[in-house]
């Protein structure tokens, strides 16, 4: 299985161990990531405004060298994941955008969103399947009670990132259980970290994040674990001792890679 | 050469505005054939038609062409000024300038061009218009409801008391519908099922009316006075005339753990069952996906302890074929899934429920008795919140209705007041986002619960309900104090939306009936005709038109019956004049035009002809049945050899037609 790999900055800098053992699992399942020659910083939170042009011309770059290559592009980090699926869907379903964007860029053949967006998560349940992944653990998580952080950019908008159900996902969990573990489901696990007001009222997040690991603990969960940098560096920094880590992590665990 | 006259109508300002009235009757007078031309200010009125009439009279006119709103409008009334002043009514064509024209264009010099256009075009058509005489068919003097709950109850009882008599076809073991389930009715607070169940019986014994329960119309065909339907009895496995409703069955049956969907699936219920005490015929039903004896061979209790020998497990589905001059649509609603709506918890705690499920946990004859218990634990309730407007009043982009499912402020204001009336240390809010109540004593009732019962009223939507440690958070906003709210309710009661009931959609196709995006079947028309379908001999009744409370659900469902009484005491139809014909000259015999019929008008038979050299040679030609023949023209289309024609739409009037616009 080869799939086109758009890591982002952030698993560049910051998140260097969630890209390094994302690939790790991927090869040890037998998925071959392409990192897509040449990608550019997905835009971050801009691109998803509606009068934005520029800002989106990099995620479409990277959906039209997937679309060339002929397989997906798979993404690990949730906020590149929510802006190249909604800029895809902006130039499948919004006019004005598709055609402001194909005159700046000018392809040979011109771009209409045929390329595919999986998340990573999305890719281990449709392609690799969790069923296969319950065959390669080798140190199943047994008797570890995990919590399932989705935050909001993996779940919405709904109808756009077509992910799960935004109110009531199970992605995280059913990946949790084929790791061997315990899925613990709480109310919170959809509910905002706080996100980019981090930047600039440090306050808000932490209200926001600690809300979030306090339903965590209240529901019996030991660990929470979660696919977003910024999701990450906020639960981490809200004072609460419940220990975050990326999905992968376990991943790379349980199938013993360490 | 006809003489013809055009009729420009300004229908006020709505033609007037975008089109200018006077230069389309000047142009159009100076078509070939038109002798008189006029515009004024509304040709419906009877100052407008008598225009019509004096100048067909006085210019001795043969055709008229009316420029003014769609014929479904006002071709009738036109129709008519024309044969009282003495010219065949098929020789009056419309111009529809105003919903095809005014109303859709803003530029008044191209509204015009194109007025100008379709003018000319039903000009070309008259040219070869020719008198039409319609025929007679005979009425059918029974009628067919389908849905037993109050509104096709209503609908019966009124049509059988005219003295025509009445099937009711109800899907369910019993007729009753919604009602039979609710507990108290708004605004006046009676019981239901007091008020219920005494018309359940008159049906009962009305000697007019017939019940088909557990029954579904299986296929409908004819027309208004003469439909003919196949009605399929589903098999409940007992015999109805033998049953005497004793319940000794419903007792002793050993499969117990069936969702009773009375109840909402609150409890449970056997595998052989009578929906309630109440039921209408009170028969028992076997429910095969649940029973033993049809799934293994292996029980038959029921069997044993029926003193009647009512059982019969061997029963099939039957049908019934039935002739009917009328059909009512009285196929009613349900609440919608609540799957999409998580946010409230729906799916994650048995204590967030609906509206519906509250009524039967506050039924005397629901799985509490009466007592109001949370489903969880069985505990009483010390703080409920409801929710209104689940998955109604929603914008497009939504997974619920656009449109206001009207009943539920209602509902929910009953709900909350009767809580605080039994349980008065409970603690109620209801979060809305208007309230609407209008209605008689509507208002009134809505300000006691809030004046005299103190329900907490908030204005704002609740964003989440998380369960924790046994209570319910319910996380909201107060739009007005501007402030988010933090509630630990015991109970969450959710107002969901209605929507028509899945049958309809199936059944509107059945019956060629029109529908909305919403599936709510359409009126004739939406002022003046609210009861009928635009289909002739189809009526609405309740709420498969659009969502009604109990007393506008009756109101509707007697002035549907008035209109059924209406065509049934006629004796003759006048039937369609514009029919489809064959010449048998041309016809080939190829019975494509009988396969596209969509009325079974068509038949073929042999026939002898005299050929030139004078044998005679036997063909296969079709024939029209003029009685039955709705005027689509799907024959006409279909015939490869141009042999199948329609009177008042024939292809020469229609390629002129298409002439005049192109030239």
């Amino acid at each position: 299985m080869v799939f086109q790999y758009y890591p982002g900055c952030t698993l560049k800098t910051r998140a260097k161990e969630l890209d390094r053992k994302a690939r790790l699992c991927a090869e040890a399942l037998g998925v071959q990531l392409e990192e897509i020659k040449d990608w550019q910083c997905c835009g971050g939170c801009y691109p998803v405004a509606k009068d934005e042009i520029a800002t989106k011309l990099s995620a479409v770059r990277a959906m039209m060298a997937a679309k060339d290559a002929g397989t997906p592009v798979v993404t690990v980090c949730s906020a590149c994941h929510n802006v190249l699926k909604r800029t895809n869907h902006d130039m499948q379903t919004d006019e004005v955008i598709r055609d402001r964007v194909n005159r700046y860029l000018k392809p040979d053949v011109p771009y209409a969103g045929e390329g595919e967006v999986l998340h990573f998560l999305e890719m281990l349940r449709d392609k690799v399947g969790f069923d296969t992944i319950r065959e390669k653990v080798k140190n199943p998580l047994t008797g570890r009670k995990i919590g399932a952080y989705y935050g909001c950019l993996l779940l919405r908008p709904g109808k756009v990132m077509a992910f799960d159900d935004p109110e009531n996902p199970s992605i995280m969990e059913d990946f949790i259980t084929a790791l061997g573990a315990e899925a613990v489901r709480y109310p919170y696990r959809n509910e905002c970290c706080g996100a980019y007001l981090a930047l600039e009222d440090q306050a808000i997040t932490k209200k926001k994040s600690s809300a979030v690991l306090h339903s965590a603990k209240c529901a019996g969960a030991q660990e929470v674990i979660t696919a977003c940098p910024l999701c990450l560096y906020n639960l981490q920094k809200c004072g609460d001792d419940l220990p975050v880590v990326y999905f992968t992590e376990l991943l790379f665990e349980a199938l013993g890679l360490e | 050469m006809q003489r013809i006259g055009v009729f420009v109508c300004w229908c006020g300002s709505n033609i007037a505005a975008t089109v200018d009235v006077k230069a389309v009757a000047e142009a159009l007078g100076k078509e070939p054939g038109v002798v008189y031309f006029e515009d004024y200010q509304y040709m419906c009125s009877e100052e407008g038609q008598n225009k019509i009439k004096n100048a067909i009279r006085d210019y001795k006119l043969t055709g008229a062409v009316i420029c003014s709103c769609s014929p479904r409008m006002h071709e009738n009334t036109f129709r008519k000024a024309a044969a009282a002043a003495g010219i065949n009514s098929f020789m009056v064509e419309i111009a529809n300038i105003r919903e095809q024209c005014s109303w859709i264009h803003k530029d008044k010099v191209s509204a015009t061009e194109k007025a100008i256009i379709l003018g000319r075009a039903a000009i070309a058509k008259v040219h070869l218009n020719a008198p039409l005489t319609a025929g007679e068919s005979p009425v059918v003097k029974r009628a067919l409801v389908i849905g037993g709950g109050i509104a096709g109850i209503q609908t019966a009882l009124d049509i059988a008391d005219a003295g025509f008599e009445v099937d009711i076809v109800e899907k369910k073991p019993t007729i009753g519908g919604k009602m039979s389930q609710i507990d108290k009715t708004f605004p006046t607070l009676d019981c239901a099922a007091c008020i219920l169940t005494p018309k359940m019986v008159d049906v009962a014994q009305n000697e007019k009316i017939r019940i088909f329960s557990y029954s579904e119309v299986d296929a409908v065909k004819g027309f208004v006075g003469n439909f003919k339907v196949s009605i399929r009895r589903k098999a409940r496995f007992v015999d109805e005339v033998k049953c005497t409703g004793c319940g000794l069955c419903t007792e002793k049956c050993p499969q117990k753990k069936v969702p009773n969907e009375f109840n909402l699936g609150l409890d449970q219920r056997r595998a052989i069952y009578i929906p309630f005490a109440q039921a209408v015929p009170k028969v028992a039903t076997i429910d095969a996906d649940y029973c033993t004896m049809l799934k293994t061979g292996k029980c038959g209790v029921c069997s044993k302890v029926c003193a009647a020998g009512a059982i019969d497990y061997k029963q099939k589905d039957t049908f019934v074929e039935e002739e009917y001059g009328a059909i009512v649509v009285a196929t009613g609603f349900n609440p919608i899934e609540l799957k999409k709506y998580d946010e409230f918890a729906y799916s994650q705690s048995p204590d967030v429920i609906t509206s519906l499920e509250f009524e039967r946990i506050t039924n005397a004859a629901g799985p509490t008795g009466g007592t109001l218990l949370r489903p969880s634990d069985g505990t009483h309730p010390k703080k409920i919140v409801f929710v209104q407007c689940v998955g109604s009043r929603e914008d497009g982009g939504g997974c619920g209705k656009t449109y206001c499912s009207k009943i539920c402020c209602m509902y929910t204001a009953k709900h909350a007041m009767l809580t605080r009336e039994k349980y008065p240390d409970t603690e109620v809010y209801v979060f809305y986002i208007d309230v609407r109540t209008p209605g008689k004593s509507f208002d009134e009732f809505y300000r006691r619960a809030v004046e005299e019962y103190g329900v907490h009223y908030v204005k704002g939507m609740v964003g989440k309900v998380s369960p924790e440690n046994g209570k319910l958070m319910v996380r909201a906003s107060d739009l007005i104090e501007g402030k988010q709210l933090n509630i630990d309710a015991d109970l969450v009661v959710l107002a969901a939306a209605i929507e028509p009931d899945q049958s309809a959609r199936p059944l509107a196709t059945m019956l060629t009936a029109s529908m909305d995006t919403n599936d709510f079947f359409t009126e004739a028309h939406p002022k003046l005709r609210p009861v009928e379908s635009p289909t002739a001999g189809i009526f609405l009744s309740g709420c498969c038109q659009g969502p009604k409370d109990i007393p506008e659900t009756v109101a509707q469902a007697s002035a549907c019956a008035a209109k059924v009484i209406g065509l049934l005491a006629k004796d003759k139809l006048t039937c369609n004049a514009c029919v489809a014909h064959s010449s048998e000259m041309l016809c080939n015999g190829c019975s494509t035009c009988e396969k596209v019929c969509p009325y079974g008008a068509i038949s073929y038979e042999e026939k002898e002809f005299r050929m030139p050299d004078r044998t005679t040679r036997v063909r296969r030609v079709a024939s029209v049945n003029p009685a039955v023949c709705q005027g689509c023209g799907a024959c006409t289309v279909a015939c490869p050899s141009g042999a199948m024609d329609l009177h008042g739409f024939s292809n020469r009037q229609i390629m002129a037609e298409v002439d005049a616009i192109c030239k």
